[in-house]
């Protein structure tokens, strides 16, 4: 029986089905779903490749003695001890409490400065846009520029952020070290952090802004509703969800913190600034303690993953409402 | 109603995401808690495990029907 198609591939009466299919899969030759795959394919090898292969690797290190300083030593599976070691560890502990600081000060601060702004740049002013792309800078830098000019601005001897500070307060620019003293370095990580990432809250939250409806405040202009109540009322629940967002993203990300605050201060002075990430770096390329930083890698990487679970659910709630 | 969809229809109502997914995320958000916290070692010996089996329980609840 022969086969004949015609352009929009319908067949032609008397023609049977399996026919047809056999003579469009001659004439297309590879079926769609066959190309679909194709085409994810080298992604899906990639992200195997480069993702998915060294968590596993990890995994499997952490249950390990490796240390790379004495690599010609046998492979020692020591179970759940480097968890164990990590978990009775007090100066592990005191390092996440640090990291928990630095959070909670950085992205409060980030969130309110950046919801500010966001505010500001709602309102239509000359020159708006030289001023957003001015706010936006920051953000656009690599952490590790950040961390190398600011480390240049608050040089004690040099630095003109200490010949600032000294023209408001009248202390000598050279009595003190915004990152060498005990009682500023936290608060200096916290301030670089929240100077670099607060035009990102306010990007999001300019996004939020945006997208309520004129017609709401002209329906509360109507009901001669004061801008203090417009602002409780419309502007703050309905920006909530973007809100949430943003501390969702900069949570997650200074909880991972390393680069800036590795040029900033290397976590001195002593281990005033030493954040987990800093605490993890130094276990497995200073100490070489591969197995003990696997399994603390793990830690790490289960609670971010835990605490975007919770974000996201959050902000879904929130969306819905 | 069959025996079978009788006891299928427990089941579901036993396991129903909403209260799974808090249980789930309290567990997730009090193993944070426990991790950071200053007052109890303890509590921070604790608090991967927690943080460990509320994660994995919030993957799994998450495919329960709503």
């Amino acid at each position: 029986m022969t086969t004949i198609l015609q352009p929009d591939d319908t067949m032609i009466p008397g023609v049977s089905e399996p026919a047809k299919s056999r003579a469009t899969r001659r004439v297309r030759g590879l079926s769609d779903r066959t190309i679909a795959w194709l085409f994810v394919a080298p992604t899906i090898a990639l992200l195997l490749a480069i993702n998915i292969f060294p968590l596993v690797w990890m995994i499997r290190l952490s249950f390990t003695s490796l240390n790379l300083s004495m690599s010609y030593l046998p492979l020692r599976f020591v179970g759940l001890d480097n968890f164990t070691d990590i978990l009775t560890d007090e100066d592990v502990w005191f390092r996440l409490q640090t990291t928990a600081q630095f959070v909670i000060w950085s992205v409060a601060l980030q969130v309110v400065i950046g919801y500010g702004l966001a505010l500001l740049i709602n309102r239509q002013f000359r020159g708006h846009s030289f001023w957003t792309t001015i706010i936006l800078l920051p953000m656009m830098l690599s952490p590790a520029v950040v961390g190398n000019f600011w480390t240049l601005l608050l040089q004690p001897q040099i630095g003109p952020f200490n010949y600032l500070i000294s023209m408001f307060t009248g202390v000598p620019p050279s009595s003190f070290s915004m990152t060498g003293q005990v009682s500023l370095a936290p608060w200096t990580i916290v301030l670089v952090d929240t100077w670099m990432w607060a035009p990102y809250v306010m990007l999001i939250c300019l996004a939020g802004l945006r997208s309520i409806p004129d017609y709401i405040y002209e329906a509360a202009e109507v009901d001669r509703a004061s801008a203090w109540r417009q602002f409780w009322s419309i502007t703050l629940p309905m920006t909530v969800p973007f809100l949430m967002l943003a501390v969702l993203f900069r949570a997650i990300e200074n909880f991972k913190m390393f680069d800036m605050v590795n040029l900033l201060t290397s976590g001195g002075p002593g281990s005033t600034t030493e954040l987990v990430s800093i605490t993890l770096k130094r276990a497995a390329f200073e100490k070489w303690r591969t197995g003990y930083s696997s399994a603390l890698a793990i830690i790490l990487f289960v609670t971010v993953f835990g605490a975007a679970n919770i974000y996201v659910k959050a902000l879904n709630k929130v969306k819905q409402r | 109603m069959s025996g079978s969809a009788v006891a299928k229809s427990g089941m579901c109502r036993w396991f129903l995401r909403g209260p799974w997914e808090a249980g789930a995320m309290t567990l997730i958000g009090g193993g944070i808690v426990m991790l950071v916290q200053p007052w109890s070692i303890d509590l921070y010996s604790y608090s991967f495990v927690t943080i460990l089996a509320g994660t994995v329980g919030y993957v799994i609840v998450s495919h329960f029907p709503e």
